[in-house]
């Protein structure tokens, strides 16, 4: 590829905005203009692209991008934030197809412009590119299906599936280290298999995306999804070494890394490896299990009792998890927080990195409602505060909550860390019923003296309580 | 893709990678969403490589000009809904201070 000095200004310029873009999230203060730096990096980066001699097509080009924005922004802007794990799941869907496709079309334009001549290494990380983008392509789009209810989101098991997962992943890997070796395969079987190697390691490819996700259940979906961001931006940065250019390898490891992060965060949240999350099949073993220890006695409350004691402690610390999400609870929330506050009770929400189905789930929510984010305190600073708070309110977390991940050797979460609910003077859980949490783990918590059980959908409570509190004006 | 070019672009790949865990470390988890939307918008520089596919082709029609279009397509609904959804999202994030003075004058 010829570059123009011009170009690779644009890209340098694109390349040092993106890397302050997200410095400039490091904190709420400055996070607005890291992304006006990502924007301006990325109008940079299109147009050095656009000035390249080889470029013709423009009416293509153009016809294309008015396309992609046409369908991009009504997804930004009419997307209710409840969804915001489906959309980040669909747009590493795109971010693989995009480096599928384009893996795809450069291993044929090489065979055909250079009779069939790539290096080894640039075949090499052509597999790797195609390999990755195809299989976060199907498996985000799997995710996505479980996330938005399209796909059942309890893990789906049969026998052998390890042994299925690994052995398509194996011949995928041994086919990307034939293709390196001989980039045409052209010796093997008369050329006729060679021709088909390629072609082969993508259908591997979309099917090992698809087998990865089918065990994981929604519960995983943290780990998942920032793992499947990991992988579309390592082929992303694949696509940048067959293409001799420096700014996609740099944006590509700028993803892959922030990926691999927020994986690693999340599987520290759940005290689980990567190899437990992707072959563990979370939740399925437990099941037949959860049903031995049932009536123990709860005592339960109603929304003007529950109403009272919020209305007349000190310190109450909201406990929120996916179940607010489901119920669209927040804004609610926001209303109980503000009523509680007029009463001089201090209100902070206690937040579990893994609550919600991606990292930082929660946080976006009980933005937008509204909620000041000097409220929202991560786990590691809530947790010490826990014996001094008069009330803490759980609202759709379960076992984010257990104490058994304390104390219970025996237990599945044992090792988890977890938010210290039971520490507090009084524990009020909204749940819809007595049903086992996602690991399909008894909560002893609720089964403690000082527990209150607030039956129904969280939305309604507290609903109810806001309308209580405000009542006794 | 000769030798020389090759390692620096190794040098590049690894350098980038340890740049993006020091700088990403220090992103506050009250910000992960974005984070990851913003990340995303970033990684859809895949454009530039699919543009350069499409654009190769001169107009022509054929499997590498559709394959291109597909991944431009593709990669800008990531460029223009990333970007836009992060800014939306951040928007949101109110200090204390912001809400009361946004609150007063309505």
């Amino acid at each position: 590829m010829s570059n123009p000095i011009l170009t690779q200004t644009s890209y340098l310029i694109a390349a040092a905005l993106f890397i302050l873009a997200l410095k400039w999230l490091n904190a709420p203060k400055t996070a607005r203009k890291g992304v006006w730096a990502g924007e301006i990096g990325m109008a940079a980066a299109i147009v050095g692209t656009l000035l390249l001699p080889e470029i013709k097509a423009f009416h293509w080009i153009v016809l294309t991008l008015l396309v992609g924005a046409g369908i991009g922004i009504p997804i930004a802007l009419l997307m209710p934030m409840t969804a915001v794990p489906q959309r980040t799941a669909l747009s590493h869907c795109f971010g693989g197809l995009a480096a599928g496709l384009v893996g795809t079309a450069e291993y044929y334009l090489a065979r055909s412009q250079h009779g069939g001549h790539l290096d080894h290494f640039t075949s090499g990380v052509l597999a790797l590119e195609v390999l990755l983008g195809y299989l976060t392509f199907t498996g985000s789009l799997m995710a996505f299906g479980k996330l938005q209810g399209i796909l059942p989101s309890r893990p789906i098991t049969y026998k052998g599936q390890n042994f299925v997962n690994l052995a398509i992943l194996a011949i995928a890997a041994l086919i990307g280290i034939a293709l390196a070796i001989d980039p045409t395969q052209a010796g093997l079987a008369g050329g006729v298999v060679g021709q088909l190697m390629f072609p082969l390691l993508i259908l591997l490819a979309l099917l090992f995306g698809v087998f990865l996700i089918i065990p994981i259940g929604g519960a995983d979906m943290p780990t998942v999804i920032s793992l499947l961001n990991s992988y579309a931006g390592l082929s992303a940065s694949a696509m940048g070494f067959v293409l001799d250019n420096k700014l996609l390898i740099i944006a590509g490891a700028l993803d892959g890394s922030s990926g691999f992060i927020l994986s690693v965060i999340m599987c520290k949240a759940m005290n689980r490896s990567f190899t437990n999350v992707l072959f563990g099949a979370f939740g399925q073993v437990q099941a037949a299990v959860a049903g031995k220890v049932e009536a123990k006695p709860v005592r339960s409350a109603q929304p003007d009792e529950a109403a009272a004691i919020l209305g007349m402690a000190q310190s109450v610390v909201i406990i929120p998890g996916y179940g607010m999400a489901v119920a669209q609870a927040q804004h609610k929330v926001r209303d109980l927080c503000d009523q509680l506050t007029k009463r001089g009770v201090d209100v902070r929400f206690g937040i579990h990195p893994v609550a919600g189905r991606m990292p930082g789930h929660m946080n976006v929510l009980l933005a937008e409602a509204d909620i000041p984010y000097e409220r929202l305190l991560e786990m590691d600073e809530i947790n010490p505060d826990m014996p001094q708070v008069d009330v803490a309110l759980v609202i759709g977390a379960n076992d984010v909550t257990n104490p058994a991940a304390r104390h219970d050797k025996s237990s599945q979460i044992y090792g988890m860390p977890i938010i210290d609910v039971d520490k507090a003077r009084t524990v009020m859980v909204i749940k819809r019923g007595m049903a086992a949490g996602f690991a399909g783990i008894e909560n002893e918590l609720y089964h403690m003296e000082k527990t209150l059980m607030l039956f129904g959908d969280a939305k309604q409570y507290v609903g109810e309580m806001v309308k209580e509190l405000a009542s006794g004006d | 893709m000769e030798t020389s070019s090759l390692v620096s672009n190794l040098y590049v790949f690894v350098l980038a990678t340890f740049l993006g865990f020091e700088v990403i470390r220090r992103v506050s988890p009250l910000l992960h969403t974005p984070l990851m939307s913003l990340t995303n918008a970033i990684s859809a520089i895949s454009l530039v490589g699919s543009l350069v596919i499409l654009g190769k082709q001169g107009g022509a029609i054929n499997l590498f000009s559709i394959l291109g279009a597909l991944a431009v397509t593709a990669s800008m609904i990531n460029v223009v809904s990333g970007f836009l959804i992060t800014d939306r999202m951040l928007k949101m994030f109110k200090s204390r201070d912001n809400r009361k003075t946004e609150g007063g004058a309505r």
